[in-house]
């Protein structure tokens, strides 16, 4: 499997406190890693140096063989797309514009996008079952159809890894399991990268391949959802009890509060 | 399904509009305090008319030029409107937000104050108030990181206040016929226009618009945040630092010749958004040529509706302009609220 995101001994501060610290990672195509942690552990300050929007002062970020810092914004947005937490749009885009922004990277500064960016765009509101909201306008829309639509622009860049920052934390249950099956089987079919950083920790269990579990800057434990989620990590790492058994349909472990 | 966006659209919407302008701008020829009959508007087009008829000097040293600055005036304050509502995604700015306005008014009070003329004293020392304030706004509001928002629109607000003060100053100090041509500049006043500042305005906003355009995809992502645009591969601070270089630097121009003229930055932007769409690759000529064949109208309704004296033109676009900055605050507001 080739390795897309690498980071070497990255630590990041902002002014004298260091939020990240030593981190090392390789994420490669086709993986789902979900990263756990508490508030405040470093896991969105992670995300932003994955995509080149923060510096880390020391060590280094790579996009394949090449230092992320040395691209320019543009080649960066070619290959790493991000759903960031907050996303607001002040005037009204319809949906379809929306989602043929995701084409900006790959256009020239004065084309407009043609029949074959149409052609993904339209591509990407089907494989998220958003085709039907394609006329409304972005505000008119509920909040689990706008995070399927802002995935839809995600594949509308075509990257090769794409960073979420809790996609999911404004959906109810049935929209959560959607969006994370359809992470799945995306990242499945196009061998798209996933970084994803959410609280849903039986979700993330149970869809992601490897999972880094972060506090204070710091990855304490990275492997498998079965290796990571012991009661003993998960105690020492959010402070407080919890019961991990293994969830009878996925085979998963699950994880609830202990007391 | 409604077709997304296409080059061919946005000809076919810019030339429907240049037609309406050309028509606004030939009727506004007509009218005003002198009869002029369409014989010796004939007549001047196929070279038959006397040089000596007063229609002639009428047509073309008074009125051609009076509605070119019009069309100009309009065209930069509303193209200044919708880049500044993009680019600080705040649907209440208009092209004056940073002060650029007050810094111009404040020189051009100063040039009045000074007894310079209306030829060149004044739009000079008007022109160079703003280049101060745009220097100013950016220097103290720029971080070391970078541009951010709301400190610049904040800087704009202070330094908007200060200039109004030391024009309060000025006012509160000046006779009566100096005073009587500074109320007329602050409330935007196209009747000094001559053909000189003309040649100088007309290649300024030229080549903004054509430096805007180009950065209409780019502001379309900013107006999702600055954070998702640059993720999207858009280059923000550089973005930024051009647009609104481009846009004082043009509005700091219009100003100096045109005085303050309120509303046109404010309305035209959503007009056109309301009619045609967000994506700024159509916005933008739509709104630069909505806001051209309004300021004509207004301009000829200012010219025309006290006749023989005449309004500032400011009065009929704030007059026509505050009813609907209320309908859209109580239409639209509670879209806006949301951060």
């Amino acid at each position: 499997m080739e390795p897309i995101l690498i980071l070497k001994k990255v630590s990041f501060r902002y002014e004298d406190s260091w939020i990240l610290k030593d981190i090392d990672l390789r994420t490669c195509e086709g993986e789902i890693l979900g990263v756990l942690g508490p508030n405040g552990s470093g896991k969105s300050t992670l995300l932003r140096v994955m995509d080149g929007s923060l510096h880390p002062q020391q060590g280094e970020v790579l996009l394949g063989k090449r230092p992320l810092a040395s691209l320019s914004r543009i080649d960066v947005a070619r290959q790493i797309a991000m759903v960031a937490q907050e996303n607001y749009f002040r005037f009204a885009f319809s949906v379809i514009e929306v989602v043929l922004m995701g084409r900006f990277p790959h256009l020239k500064r004065l084309q407009f996008e043609g029949e074959r960016d149409v052609e993904i765009a339209l591509n990407a509101l089907r494989a998220t079952s958003t085709l039907h909201l394609a006329q409304r306008s972005i505000h008119e829309i509920s909040g689990g159809e706008k995070q399927r639509v802002l995935l839809a622009r995600t594949l509308a860049q075509e990257p090769r890894a794409v960073l979420l920052d809790e996609p999911t934390s404004f959906l109810d249950l049935k929209h959560k399991r959607e969006v994370f099956r359809l992470i799945s089987s995306l990242s499945g079919e196009r061998k798209l990268c996933v970084v994803l950083v959410s609280h849903d920790i039986d979700l993330i269990a149970r869809y992601s391949h490897r999972i880094v579990m972060m506090k204070d800057g710091v990855i304490l434990h990275l492997g498998s959802p079965e290796e990571v989620l012991s009661p003993e990590n998960i105690e020492a790492v959010y402070e407080c009890p919890v019961l991990v058994d293994t969830n009878p349909v996925t085979g998963k472990p699950r994880v609830s509060l202990g007391g | 399904m409604k077709k997304p966006l296409t080059l061919s659209r946005v000809i076919r919407v810019s030339v429907t509009l240049c037609l309406c302008l050309l028509i606004v701008a030939t009727a506004s020829l007509f009218m005003g305090t002198a009869e002029i009959s369409l014989s010796k508007l004939v007549g001047l087009v196929t070279g038959t008319l006397s040089p000596e008829d007063p229609a002639k000097l009428i047509l073309l040293r008074i009125r051609l030029p009076r509605i070119a600055l019009a069309a100009m005036v309009g065209f930069s304050l509303s193209l200044g409107g919708v880049v500044f509502q993009a680019l600080l995604r705040n649907p209440l700015a208009d092209p004056f937000i940073l002060g650029v306005s007050s810094g111009a008014a404040f020189g051009a009070i100063l040039g009045i104050f000074l007894g310079f003329t209306f030829t060149l004293g004044v739009p000079s020392l008007s022109f160079a108030g703003a280049l101060l304030t745009v220097y100013l706004v950016l220097a103290i509001g720029s971080r070391r990181m970078g541009m951010e928002s709301s400190s610049i629109l904040l800087t704009g607000v202070i330094i908007n206040a200060f200039f109004t003060a030391i024009i309060m100053f000025f006012i509160s100090t000046s006779g009566d016929s100096r005073l009587h041509a500074m109320l007329y500049w602050l409330y935007g006043d196209l009747s000094q226009s001559r053909i000189g500042p003309l040649a100088l305005l007309a290649p300024v906003v030229a080549v903004a618009s054509a430096v805007l355009f180009g950065y209409a995809k780019d502001l379309n992502l900013l107006t999702a945040g600055e954070e998702t645009a640059f993720q999207m591969g858009v280059d923000v601070e550089k973005t930024k630092r051009i647009c609104l270089l481009t846009v004082s630097l043009m509005i700091g121009l219009t100003v100096s010749l045109s005085g303050l003229i309120g509303f046109v930055g404010l309305i035209l932007p959503h007009l056109a958004r309301m009619a045609l769409g967000s994506d700024h690759r159509l916005l933008i000529p739509a709104a630069s040529l909505g806001g051209a064949i309004f300021l004509i109208a207004a301009d000829t309704l200012a010219r025309t509706i006290l006749s023989p004296s005449e309004l500032p033109v400011g009065v009929i676009t704030a007059f026509m302009g505050a009813p609907f900055f209320i309908f859209l605050l109580k239409t639209r507001g509670s879209q806006w609220s949301r951060s």
